[in-house]
């Protein structure tokens, strides 16, 4: 998120400064699967984000090359195991399509033509050319670069420990816990922190309710091109909507440039806890090997965790902070960080240099949460 | 260690080995140094750290792909087979 914001900030002219408190990538957006999704979304402000954010990513794919991203515009497929989760599903594209998203409803025989190895007891499901996928890392590292090419300055292994404010309390920088460069001063500053967005935000007066959902992630073994998209359960997009604190899996399988096949997406409210918890590992391969049964005779190599950083009403938190002047967010995407940090990062660069936003950032304000309160 | 020779067989090739014995060693031993090529490049490949660390030395035994030939013991009659890429192209579809 915060290479985004510093590759189109940087773009629009602006001088940048990135402090990043380890390495790049190795918080939020390094544990994750690099999903750029517009299947998962509902119509609605998120899925007008998720659509910008798509169109933004295919020209990073064309501007620092697909190959450097591992971008592939693989395209999602959601599979239904039954005639009404299949009704549901129809109903949900339907709306999709309405909202401009290229959905279409497809039968057995198209699902099998798209995903050979796919179950059998598969009833129907949904084809989505938009979705698409980057390495994570790689995408950061790359933005990053093309970053510095226009001058930003990087500060890896520095945390903010706190903001400088001017007489009218406006920020006018943060302070770190570099000995070299213990105070950088800025007219902006973004709060791209991730998980830990709304630690930073707290430093600031300004607090938003970010919060970690744990999700956990299987890698198999490398294998020739088997899984051909981004494959997942109707019932996904019901869990990553949900409000439930408890366990919730529901599988979404995709192969990898890297050959191996990657196996989400668990969702668990536990906090910041790094367990690793073997029964949601073993519910995710089991949800797997019910989706591709050939799975069952595939190895796993590893697994990972990453912490998902979600706000209560599941919409992220992008813009400037009425209580902190001077302070803008870019946090709370949830699972879709990677997938929405084009567009978030577009839009405060727009915001930033006066031009008009192409969406409203209204939905995203950070001060919803203290109105409904109020 | 006990020492009664038995052979396995390696891409059709009957290859000496002990008890206890890793596959990779008796392979060594018999002056074969790769058994698998690369996925992208097809680069051949064999013993790496031999520790069981850096997967370099899969290889397919009895029909399973991605074994670790220098952690895992020959047996007797064991059919060993160079492994082709991700040693998976029964799954290509």
């Amino acid at each position: 998120m915060g290479a985004a914001c510093a590759y189109y900030c940087t773009a629009a002219g602006l001088r940048v400064e990135v402090v990043e408190r380890g390495a790049i990538g190795g918080g939020t957006s390094g544990a994750g699967e690099g999903n750029i999704l517009v299947s998962d979304k509902a119509p609605g402000p998120e899925l007008e984000l998720a659509l910008l954010s798509s169109r933004l990513w295919r020209e990073l794919g064309a501007e620092l090359g697909a190959e450097a991203l591992e971008y592939e515009a693989k395209g999602g497929v959601v599979v239904a195991g039954s005639a009404e989760t299949a009704e549901g599903l129809r109903r949900f594209t339907a709306g999709q399509r309405a909202s401009g998203v290229h959905a279409t409803d497809i039968g057995p025989d198209e699902l099998f033509a798209l995903e050979p190895r796919l179950t059998r007891e598969a009833v129907g499901g949904a084809h989505y050319p938009q979705d698409a996928q980057v390495q994570p890392v790689l995408a950061t590292a790359h933005l990053l670069r093309h970053a510095r090419r226009r001058g930003a300055r990087v500060h890896c292994g520095t945390r903010v420990t706190g903001f400088v404010r001017d007489r009218h309390d406006a920020v006018i920088g943060v302070r770190t816990d570099s000995p070299t460069a213990p105070v950088r001063h800025a007219r902006w500053v973004i709060n791209a922190a991730g998980t830990w967005a709304g630690e930073l935000a707290g430093l600031a007066g300004a607090p938003v309710p970010v919060l970690p959902r744990r999700g956990f992630v299987l890698v198999t073994e490398p294998l020739p091109r088997v899984v051909r998209h981004k494959v997942y359960t109707a019932e996904y997009v019901a869990n990553v909507a949900s409000g439930d604190a408890g366990l919730e899996t529901s599988v979404v399988v995709e192969g990898t440039r890297g050959g191996t096949v990657l196996i989400g997406a668990s969702r668990e409210r536990v906090g910041f806890d790094r367990e690793i918890s073997l029964p949601v590992l073993r519910r995710l391969a089991a949800q797997a090997i019910g989706l591709f049964p050939f799975l069952s005779g595939v190895s796993l190599l590893r697994s990972y965790l990453g912490f998902r950083p979600y706000c209560p009403d599941h919409l992220p938190v992008i813009g400037p902070d009425p209580r902190a002047p001077g302070l803008l967010h870019a946090c709370g995407h949830e699972g879709a960080g990677i997938g929405l940090a084009s567009a978030t990062g577009h839009l405060l660069a727009q915001r930033l240099t006066g031009a008009e936003p192409d969406l409203d950032l209204t939905p995203f304000r950070p001060q919803r949460f203290a109105e409904a309160t109020a | 260690m006990s020492t009664s020779p038995f052979t396995f067989s390696f891409d059709d090739r009957a290859v000496p080995a002990e008890d206890g014995q890793s596959v990779a060693a008796a392979l060594i031993a018999s002056g074969i140094r790769s058994w698998r090529v690369t996925r992208v490049e097809g680069r051949p490949r064999g013993v790496f750290c031999g520790i069981g660390v850096c997967f370099d030395c899969l290889v397919t035994i009895n029909g399973s792909p991605n074994q670790r030939a220098c952690v895992i013991e020959a047996h007797p009659g064991d059919v060993v087979r160079t492994q082709e890429g991700a040693g998976r192209a029964d799954l290509a579809c």
